[in-house]
């Protein structure tokens, strides 16, 4: 009877410990996962490897070039030789960690009869219009023509010729290292006409470590999708002055060719206002000896913030603004002269700000006040105030004046006030910012989500990021086959996904959801299941090793 | 913005030739308004009317050349193609029982009503979109303004412009009871202003005093009209209307006279240069009817008679273009001043401030005999901070009693006498007319209950269910795990052992 109770309690024992294991099995086995997965943050998968391979990536900036010799440009032969390609290649040093190579490719190739008789002419103006070919020549090529040492094309003491489009002339010789030198001749003249370091360090200048003259190359813009030109004039003083300004047709004549020219670099929208009771932020000195006032140059960055907020923001758009200040100053206060740092009066009568716009005061002619009572009627000289303006909105594109090379002639630009392959040095510097910014964003995106566990990454945010990867990848193949064109857009699209995927408001969900508040929701469930779970795996454990020690000591 | 580099390089660009003059004459024209009126209760309401007119057609022209019409809301129009917009803010309530009917009212908080052109195809996306921009113009939560209080009102909200066709598909309309309209609301409207807040009637809008009112609206309104009688063309029009009623108690020391300084602490000093018509219109029918009470100062050179609201009005005009008013002075400070005394008696409010210090209200009355004077003070419940909840908030907050000290005429004229031989019962007030004797009564303090929030709701409800899980779960597990055993029936339980105690009592043998 003790024994059949005995062994019946055994099995009770066995079973109840067996009931315990279950249990805890099932709370890990099946419990923790559930819970694991129902509480987790969604995480979409992030191509994270290939992110950080954009750091190490390799930038090859082609410029395809077409050489084409003219039959006295060398000797006899060495045109024998002709066609071939030579490929020049050098690395731009920059404290950056893109590598970036420059790679001109030229391909040397004979005149053909229609480019002989062209070449031929009087004058290389006329020359370049006869050979302007039919269709365009694509963003970011080069054409070279190589004539004859002793060719009248050019003025004697010339050697090279640089032209509006992507065309540029230069002289050949007869000598047996005859390729040799003109292929040297040949990149002085295709370096002022395209890539350089200058270019490429200031589209860089956000992503370069500072250092002295670097500010001066944070002037540009920054890349963008498009910009607004806002034209203000600001005539603080409507009690003395009425003032005219036909600015409809100097946008039409003057700044719309200028953008269209631009067009490719993005989309830009131009209006004009006029705000009235609108003054500088700084008093201007009176200076007795020229009975005039001005404002010194150290004063000038305090000029901007009070206009600034009558400027108001563009409402229809996220585009950045360009501003251009027309500044007519106060009867109190007239003639108004800005000066340089050394205390002369700037010729233009006109400063610049980076990033932000240009600001010109433009006096009224004293004259004007003897003869008529106020306010006075005031015509703007329109031409005067958009040279100084269309010079600004170049400087603050980041179209800087070109480095000649020496012995060159230089053509000026056309009526839109913007050559060919300016637009194409813009279009290089801009892509490679591009690229930079796009890698910088997807890297940072990368190091937050790898650092912050709570954030989640959604599916369309990851398909954006993915986007952005495919798209500096393709923007930097197309860099390196020459095709600027798409290499821009491209890097455009870049750009535009990364900062999409960065900006993503989902990112934020549960950024904000700290620790102590989830211990405090889960305490109450899990202490109490918990703990007997935990004491009996205890107890089972205790009773285990005491039945493994007995058979030892027994031994 | 801070740096800023001088320019020291001209580009020499081939510019073509000019020549132009004077081609056109000016597209944009601006009036300005402002229209005073003494309201019956002895408040004054202010009213102001800027008008700006662009004859000039936005939808179609592409790059755009703004003068007075502020270029923010001109992007607006072209951008959304709107046909019409209407937006106000508005503090407090126009109460039409006490100051009659207003000129336009506006509903309390932010209210916008728009109706966009035909040629749009996604309504509802550039409604989404052009309040978010006016949000960010006008520093108002207009953002708030989505699907869900936004309504398309099919009969009333008829466009007040020139319309071809109605079709209410185009309309929307939303009203955000809960903003508060502030300053951050009123320096983007004022910018908005060919001449700002530096001439013309503008300069009177000062902040700190437009607040201080019992009524604020500001409004914005754009609609195209005709340009010219025969209506061949449309020209836009913007009005921006702001209308404050002062409170006269407050400012006025209980009188009721006024005069622009007093009310705006600004006086008017030269027209805006910009307007060609700029006046200032005060409300003088009750001098024409009661016979003379109230006397404006300086006089006005011309009067306008008119049927306004219903009634006839009377307002005398000033008109800042023209010389005679402002430069004989210098600036032009209109008073008012009320011949007669209207009422004796004295009312001092000084208002409280949050946490600082409470109201005071006090009022010296003459009680008719034989009447009941009753004194209502209207409040608002507030949500306190959350640290500011005392630990019982069921009991609610105390307002302190009331207080009315008064001398009461005796029925029985009492003999002076000796004030330090008098017993102190009777001494205590001082009285310096035995007809009368002083009494100051106490009301009831006030128990105000306030809005309590629950602040451990979402903790208990967690708690509650865990404990529900984790009791249900213990006795689970205890079934499960417990081991039974078969208790071997021992000498017995203490029922048995007290049943054979009473039977070896009784004499029977035990279980």
């Amino acid at each position: 009877m003790a024994a059949a109770g005995a062994a019946a309690t055994d099995l009770e024992v066995v079973r109840g410990k067996r009931a315990a294991l279950y249990f805890a099995a099932v709370a890990i086995v099946l419990g923790l996962p559930i819970w694991w997965k129902t509480t987790e943050t969604y995480r979409a998968p992030l191509p994270y490897s290939e992110i950080s391979g954009l750091n190490a990536l390799q930038l090859r900036l082609m410029v395809p070039i077409t050489v084409v010799f003219t039959r006295e440009s060398v000797p006899l032969d060495d045109q024998e030789k002709l066609p071939f390609t030579v490929v020049h290649e050098r690395e731009i040093p920059l404290k950056y960690k893109m590598k970036i190579k420059c790679r001109f490719q030229k391909a040397y190739r004979r005149a053909l009869d229609h480019e002989e008789e062209a070449l031929s002419r009087g004058s290389v103006q006329e020359a370049e219009t006869t050979l302007a070919e039919p269709q365009e020549q694509a963003e970011g090529s080069l054409t070279v023509y190589v004539i004859s040492e002793h060719s009248s094309l050019l003025p004697q003491d010339r050697m090279s010729y640089i032209g509006p489009k992507r065309t540029a002339v230069v002289r050949g010789i007869m000598h047996r290292e005859a390729f040799n030198i003109i292929g040297r001749r040949i990149i002085q003249v295709a370096q002022a006409m395209s890539l350089t370091e200058d270019v490429l360090a200031a589209a860089l200048a956000d992503h370069l470590p500072e250092d002295k003259w670097s500010s001066d190359k944070r002037r540009p813009l920054k890349s963008s999708l498009g910009y607004e030109i806002t034209f203000s004039l600001l005539n603080p003083d409507p009690k003395s002055h009425d003032v005219y300004w036909d600015i409809e047709g100097a946008v039409r004549r003057y700044v719309r060719p200028f953008l269209n020219a631009l067009s490719a670099v993005g989309n830009f929208s131009v209006d004009s206002q006029i705000l009235y009771y609108a003054v500088l932020g700084v008093n201007p000195r009176f200076d007795p000896a020229s009975s005039s006032y001005y404002l010194a140059a150290h004063s000038l960055p305090h000029v901007i913030n009070p206009v600034e907020s009558r400027l108001g923001s563009s409402a229809a758009s996220l585009y950045p603004v360009l501003n251009f200040l027309l500044y007519v100053p106060e009867l109190a206060h007239s003639p108004l002269y800005i000066q340089d740092k050394d205390g002369a009066p700037v010729a233009t009568n006109a400063f610049h700000s980076p990033r932000w716009g240009g600001i010109m005061v433009y006096n009224v002619d004293p004259k004007a006040y003897n003869a008529s009572e106020l306010p006075v009627k005031v015509e703007v000289d329109i031409v005067r105030v958009m040279e100084v303006f269309l010079a600004q909105l170049r400087l603050l594109f980041g179209i800087a004046q070109p480095q000649v090379p020496p012995k060159c002639l230089f053509s000026g630009p056309q009526s839109e006030g913007l050559m060919a392959w300016e637009l194409d040095r813009l279009l290089w510097a801009r892509s490679v910012e591009n690229l930079a910014t796009a890698t910088t964003t997807l890297t940072s995106l990368a190091q937050l989500l790898g650092k912050i566990s709570n954030i989640v990454i959604k599916d369309d945010v990851a398909s954006e990021v993915y986007k952005a990867v495919a798209a500096v990848q393709k923007a930097a193949e197309e860099l390196a086959s020459g095709h600027l064109a798409s290499a821009f857009v491209a890097s455009q699209e870049a750009v535009t996904s990364s900062e999409r995927a960065f900006f993503d408001p989902s990112l934020l969900h549960l950024l904000y959801f700290p620790d102590d508040q989830k211990f405090a929701i889960y305490i109450p469930l899990f202490l109490p299941m918990a703990v007997p779970i935990l004491l009996s795996l205890v107890k089972i454990f205790l009773e285990t090793r005491k039945s493994w020690k007995k058979p030892e000591k027994t031994d | 913005m801070a740096a800023a580099v001088p320019l020291a390089v001209l580009a020499l660009l081939l510019l073509g030739p000019g020549g132009w003059g004077y081609a056109e004459p000016l597209r944009d024209s601006l009036r300005e308004e402002l229209v005073i009126t003494p309201l019956p209760s002895g408040d004054v309401a202010a009213t102001f009317q800027f008008r700006t007119r662009w004859d000039s057609d936005l939808l179609q022209e592409e790059v755009s050349h703004y003068r007075l019409f502020p270029k923010a809301l001109g992007q607006l129009i072209s951008k959304y193609s709107l046909r019409e917009l209407h937006l106000s803010l508005t503090q407090g309530f126009w109460r039409t029982r006490y100051w009659g009917p207003p000129f336009l009212q506006a509903p309390s908080g932010a209210e916008l009503w728009v109706w966009f052109q035909d040629t749009v195809t996604d309504v509802d996306k550039s409604w989404k979109e052009l309040s978010n921009i006016l949000s960010g113009i006008f520093c108002a939560s207009l953002n708030f303004i989505d699907s869900s209080n936004t309504v398309t009102p099919t009969a009333s909200f008829k466009p007040l412009g020139l319309a071809n066709g109605t079709d209410h598909y185009f309309l929307r309309y939303a009203v955000l009871p809960r903003e508060v309209v502030c300053t951050e609301n009123l320096t983007p409207w004022k910018k908005l202003l060919p001449c700002s807040s530096k001439a013309g009637l503008s300069v009177l809008l000062k902040a700190d005093r437009l607040f201080h009112t019992s009524y604020h609206s500001q409004a914005v309104h754009i609609r195209p009209v005709c340009r010219n009688a025969r209506c061949t063309s449309v020209s836009w029009e913007l009005r921006q209307t702001l209308s404050v009623v002062f409170d006269a108690f407050v400012t006025g020391q209980g009188k009721k006279d006024w005069s622009l300084f007093r009310m705006f602490s600004r006086t008017l000093t030269e027209p805006c240069p910009l307007a060609s018509e700029s006046r200032v219109y005060v409300d003088i029918t009750s001098s024409s009817q009661d016979n003379e009470t109230l006397e404006v100062n300086p006089p006005p050179l011309t009067t306008y008679q008119d049927v306004i609201l219903g009634t006839r009005k009377t307002y005398a005009v000033y008109d800042l273009l023209d010389m005679a008013v402002i430069s004989s002075s210098r600036n032009l400070n209109i008073q008012l001043k009320w011949k007669r005394p209207l009422e004796n008696g004295y009312i001092h409010y000084q208002p409280a401030q949050d946490r600082l210090q409470p109201h005071l209200l006090e009022m010296l009355i003459q009680l008719p005999a034989n009447s009941v004077s009753k004194v209502s003070i209207q409040f608002e419940r507030a949500l306190l901070k959350w640290t500011e909840y005392t630990p019982d908030p069921n009991h609610g907050f105390y307002v302190s009693p009331s207080v009315i000290s008064a001398l009461v005429p005796s029925m029985v004229a009492a003999k002076p006498v000796d004030w330090e031989e008098s017993p102190l019962f009777s001494s205590l007030f001082p009285v310096s007319d035995s007809s009368s004797y002083f009494v100051r009564l106490y009301t009831e303090p006030l128990l105000v209950s306030l809005p309590t929030p629950d602040f451990s709701m979402p903790y208990n409800v967690i708690c509650l269910t865990c404990t529900v899980v984790a009791v249900c779960y213990g006795s689970f597990y205890n079934l499960l795990t417990r081991t039974f055993h078969i208790e071997e029936p021992s000498t017995g339980g203490l029922a048995k052992r007290l049943a054979n105690l009473i039977r070896r009592a009784r004499g029977v043998p035990p279980l």
